[in-house]
């Protein structure tokens, strides 16, 4: 177990380094670099100039070179300087990383307590009504795209009917308490939420209706009725605790998607997060952030991945770490 | 003395499928008395599970029970509500099956499964229980009863598992216990292994036994009475010895003929030509016409009724085969 634990850290450790540096050497083919953006800023720039502050940021050295100075920084725990918003790295990112964190919470949260119940009620009223409807709900989720979702919040809930925010993350109002200061966070958190986690819950249900469906027509389960034990008891410990199995998989795994798919949800709400962040600091040529953003993201995906696989083994007594 | 435990009268369970409705079983009768067993044979799909999942009422959608009635010490099973017969289900009526890996919990312990059970039925509390289920465990020989108490279904043998399922089935001393098809999964040592087993529990807990197999060599060991069944209604019933000795129905006598022995886990019938009927196109009349070597012109327009030819003989055909 601890040998199986240490093997897949190294090999995370080892997909890490590597992403990151395609992913700087990605970024390095991009046009233009940030003092391209400094000459747009400032018409007095002459090309010497220019010459100078890329010698000055070491943007002349080659890439492998510009890299490794880079990667020595990161382990130096200094995350670098963010051109456009004037301060040093850790200290945007760590707000965006809360935001991003509440929004994507908040939004599995939600997701499995309404997918679970729908799934496994769909999965007990295999081919009925219920099912059918369950299942359209299902598919919409999955198959409309989340800008279009977001849209459709908006129009709904913040136009017509004006009873959240359209955007944004906090309301710019210094007069609040913190009571009040925690209610007007909290809506703001409501539309990018509810679009969020559109897609997850059809999938979930998807997922919970299919793995539900398995577990109750296995024999065991006509053994726990056999016992006399109540339905819900082999609904749940029985059924249920089976179908855990492949839902653990597939939600910890989802949990990296959320982050990847609040990159447009956080774009279309104007929410403070990291997937904005990332997308504008790309567009602005501002590498610093980018990178530091891009390698938790990929950090993040990957330390799911072996959460899934761990929380998979505890899950299933079946499997074996060897 | 016989003091009858179990009556199970013209039991009929029709699937409603696309094709139209299927009579799975129809209009099977038997009793079962205390410490006494009966066999129940015939090929796959004659509907001997489905006339055992219908007395423990586990029959579902697509699956009804359309008639008749199982009585317990005089109770009609079929007519409690549901709340009622799950507390008789693992504790008066109690069921082992074919497959003990599939029938058993993969993720939850042997103990664990038990105790579920145990705490159930008998008011115990968890260590209570505990006690309860190394003493079942320790009692159907399973050795090291507390590690196993503590392992999951994967980490048993299948002899041991079927152990297991068994020390399960009888925690709550069960007056009635069915057994579908115990050991045909098993190895052939262990088959004869758990067949004594069941023996030994059953003179032990003086239980009515109902026991499923498509092995008559099983059946001779085991049962008192033998009851055969043929697409879903009965052919022939009798002691064991007179069935063995002089079986009047021309499927028995083909049943026979086909030479069973322990460890042949299919029959095979070179006697019996042609195959099962599906019950979607069963025939006016005898259901076994189509294969049988004594059909008569009346089995074509009425169906034969079971009718007592001798003391516990029961016998449903026009044109049965001599008494030798
Ligand atoms: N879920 C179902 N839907 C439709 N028909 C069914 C269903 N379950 C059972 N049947 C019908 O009931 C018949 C009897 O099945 P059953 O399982 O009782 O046979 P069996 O005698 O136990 O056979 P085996 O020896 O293979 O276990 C089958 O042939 C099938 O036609
Ligand atoms: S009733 Fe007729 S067809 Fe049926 S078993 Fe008897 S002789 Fe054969
Ligand atoms: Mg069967």
């Amino acid at each position: 177990m601890t040998g199986f634990i240490l093997r897949r850290l190294a090999q995370t450790v080892v997909v890490i380094a590597l992403l990151s540096f395609f992913c700087y050497f990605l970024m390095t083919l991009m046009p233009g670099d940030p003092i391209d953006e400094m000459i747009a800023a400032n018409p007095n720039m002459t090309a010497e100039d220019a010459q100078r502050l890329r010698e000055l940021h070491g943007l002349d050295q080659p890439v492998h070179k510009r890299y490794w100075n880079w990667v020595t920084m990161i382990a130096g725990g200094d995350l670098g300087y963010s051109r456009t918003y004037r301060v040093p790295v850790s200290e945007i990112l760590g707000r965006s990383l809360l935001n991003t964190s509440l929004l994507a919470g908040a939004a599995l949260v939600l997701s499995l307590l309404v997918a679970i119940p729908l799934g496994v009620w769909a999965a007990l009223r295999k081919g009925s009504r219920v099912d059918y409807f369950v299942n359209l709900f299902a598919f919409a989720g999955i198959s409309v795209p989340s800008f279009w979702i977001a849209i459709v919040l908006i129009l709904l809930f913040a136009v017509y009917i004006p009873i959240f925010p359209a955007g944004g993350t906090t309301s710019i109002d210094f007069g609040m308490t913190p009571g009040e200061a925690l209610v007007d966070r909290a809506r703001h958190l409501v539309l990018p939420v509810l679009s969020l986690s559109f897609l997850s819950i059809g999938t979930f249900v998807r997922y919970t209706r299919a793995a539900m469906i398995d577990a109750m027509s296995n024999d065991y389960i006509r053994t726990a009725r056999a016992k006399g034990l109540s339905w819900d008891r082999v609904l749940i410990v029985h059924g249920f605790r089976n179908a855990l199995i492949p839902l653990i998989t597939i939600v910890t795994l989802s949990f990296s998607t959320l982050f990847s798919g609040a990159i447009i949800t956080e774009t279309v709400f104007a929410y403070d997060g990291v997937g904005r962040l990332v997308f504008l600091s790309i567009q602005r040529n501002d590498f610093n952030v980018a990178m530091v953003a891009f390698m938790i993201s990929v950090s993040w995906v990957l330390l799911m991945n072996f959460a899934a696989d761990l929380l998979y083994g505890l899950a299933d007594p079946r499997i074996t770490y060897s | 003395m016989t003091e009858t435990v179990v009556s199970v009268r013209e039991l009929q369970t029709t699937f409603h499928t696309r094709a139209g409705p299927v009579r799975a079983v129809d209009g099977i009768s038997y009793d079962i008395a205390k410490g006494r067993t009966l066999g129940i044979v015939g090929e796959s799909g004659c509907g001997k599970s489905v006339t055992s999942y219908s007395v423990m009422r586990l029959i579902e959608p697509p699956g009804e029970i359309t008639g008749g009635s199982v009585l317990l010490d005089g109770e009609d099973l079929l007519s409690l509500p549901e709340e009622r017969m799950q507390d008789y289900r693992g504790s008066r009526v109690a069921m082992i099956f074919q497959e003990p890996m599939t029938a058993l919990n993969p993720v939850l312990t042997i103990g664990y499964q038990m105790d579920e059970q145990i705490v159930r039925h008998m008011g115990l509390t968890r260590r209570q229980s505990r006690e309860r289920a190394l003493e079942m465990l320790e009692l159907v020989g399973i050795p090291a009863p507390r590690e196993r108490y503590a392992s999951y279904p994967h980490q048993l043998s299948g002899g041991m598992r079927q152990r297991a399922m068994i020390a399960m089935a009888l925690s709550c001393e069960p007056d009635f216990l069915i057994a579908d098809e115990p050991t045909t999964a098993l190895d052939v040592t262990i088959q004869g292994q758990i067949l004594e087993l069941i023996q030994k529990l059953q003179e032990r807990l003086h239980m009515a036994v109902q026991f499923i197999t498509h092995d008559l060599g099983v059946i001779s060991e085991i049962a008192d009475d033998v009851l055969v069944m043929y697409a879903g209604t009965a052919c022939e019933k009798a002691p064991t010895h007179r069935l063995m000795d002089a079986p009047r129905h021309p499927y028995t006598v083909a049943l026979l003929q086909s030479i069973p022995r322990i460890g042949r886990r299919e029959p095979r019938l070179p006697a019996i030509g042609g195959t099962v009927p599906t019950l979607h196109e069963l025939p006016a009349g005898c259901p076994f016409q189509n294969r049988c070597p004594r059909v008569v012109d009346r089995c074509r327009a009425e169906r034969p009724a079971m009718t007592a030819i001798a003391e516990g003989h029961e016998l449903a055909c026009f044109n049965p085969v001599e008494d030798r």
